[in-house]
């Protein structure tokens, strides 16, 4: 299905979503707010049940965060990508562990690495990092002279 | 290599399994609550490994962060260059020549049946046979020593750049992969007959860590393990890369779900590279080994994501890119990292001794999943 059908169907299953074109997918806005509920939306969808979330991962802006989900349906094989603005002072958003479960592991890596909050989750703490790790390597503030090595 | 750490409030015994530990097959730390000898949770903890590839892509320009990823999954090395090569293509809008995408088509296949050797031997000295681990080396070293000759290195190749792959083809190339087809197929009878048709290993593999359709695709499960529970999910089929489209190949998949059907999946899919190999290493195409691209590689602003069939299953490449030399950020969706997820799901309710069987099937490779 082209993009310009998907988003015609999914305009009118979130009406609140902005979309963004011009990518290879159809890229989908979403407030933080309604995430939670646009992600449920998406996975019982009739036309294309997005049931494969097959990426998630967050982009540091130095202004604020984009949470990225990059959703697949493995019906028709038509791909989305979702993305949620947070603020970068207090990051914080749902988690979707229950609808796809392959996203504990997923939010748990942007913790460890971004310092986002997935509220609601079953178990969030540190993945690759140690517990008493400082801070949040992958910010683009984020400074380690002993560990980091630049070129 | 396991010791107990613990025990919880109602009497049930915390143990660890590694992160030093044979069939982890690398620093997976796995802390399992059992109950008797029933496992009631396995919990992975990660990062014995992790160096942070993503951080260190973010100041490498786009000829060289390629190298970082031949060190995450160290068995398909070729395959990962593949998709990032493919991504910063993508972004360049480059036409990489026949010849080239020819040969990297053959170099993943034989990466994919190095991989699956290295994998079913190790598998079958999991479950305790010596054996069939030299068996498989027999074949798996021929394929190392054509990369060697080609690319000059073993495991980490680096062999496939941005607009093509580094250097031509050695002359030797085509005889010593056909030599090999020889051998692979007067010996593959073999694993058949030591392992396969084996009661003893029947017995520990068929009705074991069982994944079920729904769960595989929840879990984000991919590859062979995925296709063990009936997922259609192969990149090359539904979503073709290179020249995967003209050639003819099938899907694997098997719908039990269980241990042995992910072996099934393997070992049937060796089969099927071979056949791929078959119709290429007559029909390489004379001409250009690389596309002409300039000295510094700058993609334009936007994000751009590839993903490709690894030996384990669906690696996603995402770069994001501000239109300068390096990326501004990186993302490998690694097959291993979510294939790792689903193990505390199917061993759950299932005795220790089966941990093992499930885990090997699973085939993971932890440079992969701790990145």
């Amino acid at each position: 299905m082209s993009n310009e059908d998907i988003k015609t169907i999914i305009s009118e299953l979130l009406p609140n979503a902005s979309f963004e074109e011009g990518g290879e997918w159809l890229n989908i806005g979403i407030e933080a707010a309604d995430w939670k509920d646009a992600a449920q939306k998406l996975r019982n969808c009739e036309t294309f049940p997005f049931n494969f979330l097959f990426c998630l991962t967050c982009v540091d802006w130095k202004t604020h965060f984009t949470m990225v989900y990059h959703l697949r349906s493995t019906t028709t094989l038509d791909n989305i990508v979702v993305k949620v603005k947070l603020d970068r002072e207090k990051p914080e958003i749902l988690t979707v562990s229950d609808i796809w479960r392959g996203a504990e592991l997923f939010e748990r890596e942007v913790y460890d690495l971004f310092g986002v909050i997935f509220l609601e989750h079953p178990d969030l703490r540190r993945l690759l990092l140690t517990d008493d790790w400082v801070g949040y390597p992958l910010r683009k503030d984020y400074e380690d002279p002993i560990n980091m090595i630049k070129l | 290599m396991v010791e107990e750490i613990g025990k919880t409030a109602e009497g049930d015994l915390i143990i660890n399994v590694g992160p030093q530990h044979p069939a982890t097959h690398g620093v997976l730390h796995l802390v399992i609550t059992l109950n008797g000898e029933t496992i009631k949770k396995v919990e992975p903890h990660l990062g014995y490994i992790h160096r942070s590839i993503e951080k260190m892509c973010e100041s490498l320009t786009y000829r060289q962060f390629i190298y970082t990823t031949s060190r995450m999954d160290y068995l398909s090395a070729h395959i990962n260059n593949h998709a990032c090569a493919l991504t910063v293509e993508k972004g360049l809008g480059v036409e990489i020549p026949a010849r080239a995408q020819v040969i990297r088509v053959l170099m993943d296949e034989l990466t994919r049946i190095a991989s699956h050797e290295l994998w079913w031997g190790a598998m079958a000295m999991d479950l305790g046979a010596f054996t069939p681990f030299f068996y498989a080396f027999r074949e798996r070293e021929t394929i190392n020593d054509i990369m060697e000759e080609t690319c000059g290195a073993r495991l980490t190749m680096n062999y496939m750049v941005p607009g093509g792959v580094m250097i031509d083809l050695h002359p030797n190339f085509q005889t010593r992969v056909k030599n090999f087809l020889k051998l692979y197929k007067q010996k593959i009878h073999e694993y058949d007959e030591v392992v396969t048709g084996n009661i003893i290993f029947q017995n520990r593999m068929k009705g074991v860590g069982y994944l079920s359709k729904e769960a595989a695709i929840s879990y984000g499960v991919t590859g062979p393990a995925a296709r063990g529970s009936g997922v259609s999910c192969d990149v090359r089929k539904l979503y073709p890369y290179e020249i995967y489209n003209q050639l003819d190949f099938q899907e694997v998949l098997e719908t039990e779900g269980d241990s042995f059907a992910r072996y099934m999946v393997r070992l049937r899919e060796m089969n099927e590279s071979i056949k791929i190999i078959e119709q290429l290493i007559d029909n390489i195409p004379e001409g250009d080994f690389q596309a002409k691209t300039k000295a510094v590689l700058k993609l334009p602003k936007g994000e751009f994501y590839q993903r490709v069939e690894t030996a384990r299953g669906e690696l996603g490449v995402y770069i994001v890119s501000e239109g300068g030399t390096t990326p501004y950020r990186i993302k490998f969706r690694s097959p291993g990292f979510s294939n790792l997820s689903c193990l505390d799901h199917i061993t759950r309710g299932g005795k220790i001794g089966d941990l093992i069987a499930s885990m090997g099937t699973l085939d993971l490779v932890i440079p992969d999943i701790d990145r």
